[in-house]
């Protein structure tokens, strides 16, 4: 009989790390279909970051290098630079991202640095224990907001796909989620779209994923999703805010 | 090719090229500047990247990331700028990549000033970053050196897998002196295949290969600390680089000096010779792996009766030469860190007192 439904070349066959209903699995494995489908496993360069998904490498079937907190996108800068024909992308959070490497991304993103950003939002420090970080909705218990975060003392959270949709340089700049099956092909669309403008040389992309973690949130698995689509979603909408002319 | 006359900053950056180095990523900082901007217009004609990146720390981890593929890449930079690199340059230890650093010291701490220092040595040599590591660190005392030292360093530090350091001072990256490049010193990239992230498509193997620091095992974090230090351990066997100076007299005084500093204590030596005062000096021109042998030998000798360390700094060096001489003589130290270099006179005066 022949198989209808296979496990991507991309991806290992290691169980992961991350916890019962998070959705670095399959954002992961979109990945992975997408570098499956475009035929360049033997010619892309993953950057893992610091976080929950450092070892992310495990997990992928192609050359990585692990960078520093909040330092891939120097790193893929430096790759894609010396080597403009491999294919380079981060894969990075929120804390990562948007808070230690905040000055790496937008001057990579503001060069126009031809690699592709996945960036993962669940709205806390996964790795470290739960701490508020720059994505954390204004009111949201952690572990180091226990009141909620007050806006008030330390601002409203970033909105990283619109923030670097404000440069003039990136391409292709989007905002996905994994909460539904449907989003999931919308997901694995934008994916493939960033990428290919990689391919093509039309500089920086990232793809924004709203994402849960349910472990940190004290929640279910379903109660996590259902959480993140009434208060992430209204807040952090989707949709593809820059597209190349 | 005969000799030209060059700014130490400029030449600096055209041994790199010379020694087949085309990947410098950099951040403007006195008194070093000049090195990114000779390299922004001579990296385009010889087909390289060049690259200001928007701070030292991200310089630092294009750095990781252009060597961690198998690119031959380089910086330069001053004092402030290479605490902001420190933390790329553990990691760059870690995932054992051959990036040369170029450090042309001013003074500090802080902000400090933008005249010649050598207080990094401890930065240098005993590591900016945190963890285990160690850089292969080279002190020139002459633009000519320099220029030698940068083309040197690229197959050093391919064949440790490890950075190198090259600490001059302010002095050696302003002054202008007549400078060879030497077709000899240069090197072919050695093949990355093993390690590097340069296209799984492009090797034999066809297996992944991973540039990383992580090692959550206790086992296989004290198995990689021991690989490393087996390769500082070998440096020190191999690399040990240093310059005697009328080392064949009867010396009553052993100079160690290095860099800017040890230029004034030879003319001081030649000063004293006339005037029938024997003084020698160990120059280390490697500062890690440090010459502890030979400067034990030197103090060792009969009729020495001081060994004294001058410094721009306020006594770093003196720490690893006490180490070295391990009380077979009394060890001084004199030094300035401002950015004044005593002058021979001074130099001469401070033997006299210590003898």
């Amino acid at each position: 009989m022949a198989k209808t439904y296979k496990k991507p070349e991309a991806l290992s066959d290691q169980h992961t790390h991350y916890c019962p209903g998070c959705t670095h699995g399959v954002i992961h494995r979109l990945v992975a279909e997408v570098i499956d489908e475009l035929g360049i496993r033997g010619r892309t360069v993953g950057i893992a970051p610091v976080g929950c998904a450092v070892l992310a490498y495990n997990y992928f079937t192609f050359d990585f290098q692990e960078a520093a907190h909040g330092r891939a996108p120097a790193v893929a800068t430096g790759i894609k630079r010396v080597r403009p024909d491999l294919i380079v992308f981060t894969y990075q959070g929120d804390g990562d991202l948007a808070s230690i490497g905040m000055g790496e991304i937008i001057h990579a993103a503001n060069r126009g640095e031809k690699f592709t950003t996945i960036f993962v939002n669940n709205t806390v420090y996964g790795m470290t224990g739960g701490q508020m970080a720059p994505t954390t909705l204004p009111g949201q218990r952690t572990t180091t907001s226990p009141a909620g975060r007050d806006v008030e003392d330390v601002g409203m959270p970033f909105k990283i796909a619109e923030l670097i949709s404000g440069l003039q340089t990136p391409a292709y700049i989007s905002r996905q989620t994994v909460l539904k099956p449907k989003y999931i092909v919308r997901g694995k669309k934008a994916i493939k779209k960033a990428f290919q403008y990689q391919m093509e040389g039309r500089c920086f992309s990232l793809v924004e994923f709203v994402s849960t973690c349910p472990t940190n949130w004290g929640m279910t698995p379903v109660e996590s999703i259902q959480w993140a689509e009434e208060n992430m979603l209204p807040y952090y909408q989707l949709g593809e805010f820059k597209t190349p002319e | 090719m005969g000799k030209i006359l060059m700014k130490g900053n400029e030449a600096i950056g055209e041994a790199a090229i010379r020694a087949g180095c085309l990947n410098y990523f950099a951040y403007p900082i006195t008194p070093q500047s000049e090195v990114a901007e000779y390299l922004s217009r001579r990296m385009p004609e010889v087909g390289g990247v060049f690259l200001q990146g928007e701070s030292e720390v991200a310089v630092g981890y294009m750095l990781f990331g252009a060597a961690g593929s198998g690119e031959r890449a380089f910086t330069t930079s001053s004092s402030p700028g290479v605490s902001l690199m420190s933390e790329a340059i553990s990691y760059i230890s870690s995932a054992e990549l051959p990036v040369v650093f170029v450090n042309i010291v001013r003074g500090g701490p802080g902000l400090g000033g933008i005249l010649p220092s050598q207080a990094d040595y401890f930065q240098a040599t005993k590591g900016g970053g945190h963890g285990d590591y160690r850089l292969l660190v080279m002190a020139p005392a002459s633009v000519q050196e320099a220029v030698d030292m940068v083309m040197m360093a690229f197959s050093l530090a391919e064949k440790y897998r490890n950075p190198v350091m090259i600490l001059g001072d302010g002095l050696i990256g302003q002054m202008m002196e007549p400078v060879e490049f030497s077709d000899h010193l240069k090197s072919e990239p050695s093949n990355k295949d093993a390690w590097a992230t340069n296209g799984m498509d492009t090797r034999k193997s066809k297996e992944r290969n991973l540039v990383k620091s992580l090692f959550l095992d206790a086992q296989l974090l004290e198995e990689h600390n021991l690989a490393l230090k087996a390769k500082y351990d070998r440096m020190k066997q191999e690399e040990v680089r240093y310059e005697p100076y009328n080392i064949d007299s009867d010396y009553r005084a052993l100079i160690v000096s290095y860099g800017t500093m040890s230029r004034v204590c030879k003319t001081a030596i030649d000063n004293m010779k006339t005037e029938g005062i024997e003084v020698a000096m160990i120059r280390p021109q490697t500062l890690f792996p440090f010459p502890i042998n030979p400067i034990r030998k030197a103090a060792s000798k009969k009729g020495c009766v001081a060994v004294i360390s001058f410094e721009l700094s306020m006594g770093q060096m003196v720490e690893d030469v006490e180490r070295s001489v391990q009380g077979k003589c009394p060890v001084y130290w004199h030094g300035k860190a401002g950015g004044e270099i005593p002058t021979p006179e001074e130099v001469i005066d401070k033997v006299r007192s210590f003898t």
